[in-house]
């Protein structure tokens, strides 16, 4: 049973909809105990970083999912949801979970022909391989939609790269932890297939 | 690099899906939810419904074809037509779409895209705009107008004024339908979306005119648009998606091939 952590992001029963297409079993939560206990989590988001954390932070969901991953839970953080496992985010200027270093930072691009929010489709670069990127490859295209960006201060926890003006962090994970800007739930077919291997994955890297 | 995106619009009135011509003589051409399963297994980018319900009694309808949509397809989609509020909006984004169009109620309420913006997201907040061509003047400098109410109503609001206010306002992307070319499948208005995409920062959806894959061709290159809508060339089965993207992609054009 995979748990999607409810704060009120928006895009929640998307994910469990795409669950439920390709079979996985899912069910959605606002109950911190029921996070802290699960046996697999996933951590979905769009909205604003700054009102997502404030709700993380006030229901003690947050905290839960701290607890969560160092217990060793599969995490799979999608979009806001990612943006807020770094230490810090430009939108709003709000604190993030710190699991991994690094800064959500806004699009300063200086061609005016790149256009901002950053939505569509665009093509994945993998930078090095994770049991959730098998089968995906160089150049295959996955669904964005944000304005801000991943930027993790340690290349290691880099798993996937897009460009858009500039190349930019997409995957990154350590440990039992891995997440992505952009949406398996609304990338066709190989983002349902991520769900699918997110559902049987054990939690490591290789 | 960023796709250039190919996106079908369904018309939709009393839950069945329509096409217009210029706005009028809608009839029905079938089920909706079938029809957006068709695209999304062809490698369709993205779904547009457009709800043409005349009657707010059976606005209901539409909620459930949002739902049995949203249970089949995984790209994104949104919906339009009669959205007045940030209910409205919210509503609909529960029932599972992705973003929603607000169009004649903005121009009425130009704050409402603020609100929306708010609510549920820059990203999630469309800007529709229906454009008429009516020649420059002191009040129209840009030579279109703004038209609601399904074309009929004139606003004299000038188009290119419009589309600034709503990004300043918090539209995250806007759609551009073009009245003159709406249904006439002769190519889309390529000098107005040119005008304002080049404008603006937020993308574009070109929409109205295309009958031809040459004329989406156009709009992503000439146009400048960052989307093209295609409706009644796909409904009817005379062209395929595939077909379409196939086409462009020969003719240089970044689109997305994989399903």
């Amino acid at each position: 049973m995979i748990t999607i952590v409810d704060y009120n992001g928006g895009n929640l029963r998307s994910v469990k909809r795409a669950c439920d297409a390709v079979g996985i079993a899912a069910e959605f939560t606002q109950d911190p105990d029921a996070v802290a206990k699960a046996d697999k989590l996933i951590f979905p988001g769009v909205g604003h970083a700054r009102s997502a954390m404030a709700t993380l932070l006030r229901t003690g969901l947050g905290d839960a999912v701290r607890h969560a991953y160092e217990r060793g839970v599969p995490t799979l953080g999608i979009c806001v949801g990612a943006q807020l496992l770094l230490d810090s985010s430009e939108e709003g200027e709000t604190q993030g979970f710190g699991l991994l270093p690094g800064r959500t930072r806004l699009f300063r691009l200086e061609d005016p022909a790149l256009k901002i929010p950053h939505i569509g489709w665009n093509e994945l670069r993998i930078e090095r391989p994770h049991p959730l990127l098998d089968t995906m490859k160089n150049g295959d295209e996955v669904y964005f939609v944000h304005s801000y960006y991943l930027d993790p201060t340690d290349a290691s926890h880099v798993y996937a790269t897009t460009d858009h003006g500039i190349r930019f962090c997409v995957a990154l994970g350590k440990d039992n932890l891995f997440a992505t800007q952009f949406h398996p739930e609304k990338s066709g077919r190989l983002g349902l297939g991520l769900l699918s291997r997110f559902a049987s994955w054990d939690g490591t890297p290789c | 690099m960023l796709s250039k995106r190919v996106i079908a619009c369904l018309d939709v009135r009393d839950g069945k899906l329509a096409k217009s011509v210029k706005f009028v003589d809608t009839k029905d051409i079938g089920d909706p939810v079938e029809k957006a399963k068709q695209y999304y297994d062809d490698g369709l980018d993205e779904l547009v419904f457009y709800d043409i319900t005349a009657s707010s009694e059976r606005r209901g309808i539409m909620i459930d074809v949002v739902e049995r949509v949203a249970a089949q397809i995984f790209i994104p989609f949104s919906v339009g037509g009669g959205v007045r509020s940030v209910e409205d909006a919210t509503r609909l984004r529960l029932a599972g779409a992705e973003k929603i169009n607000v169009n004649s109620a903005a121009v009425q309420d130009p704050e409402l895209i603020a609100r929306c913006s708010d609510a549920i997201g820059a990203q999630s907040t469309v800007l529709s705009m229906d454009v008429l061509r009516v020649g420059t003047s002191e009040t129209i400098p840009s030579g279109y107008e703004i038209v609601i109410n399904g074309g009929r109503t004139r606003t004299g609001r000038d188009a290119l004024a419009w589309a600034k206010r709503g990004e300043a306002l918090g539209a995250g992307e806007l759609v551009i339908n073009s009245i003159d070319a709406d249904g006439t499948r002769d190519g889309y208005e390529i000098a107005l979306t040119r005008m304002i995409a080049r404008a603006l920062r937020i993308p574009v959806i070109a929409s109205g005119g295309a009958g031809k894959p040459e004329h989406l061709y156009d709009v992503l290159t000439e146009g400048c648009a960052d989307a093209a809508l295609v409706a009644s060339m796909v409904h009817y089965g005379e062209y395929k998606i595939p077909e379409l993207k196939q086409y462009l992609a020969g003719r240089g054009i970044h689109v997305r091939l994989s399903t």
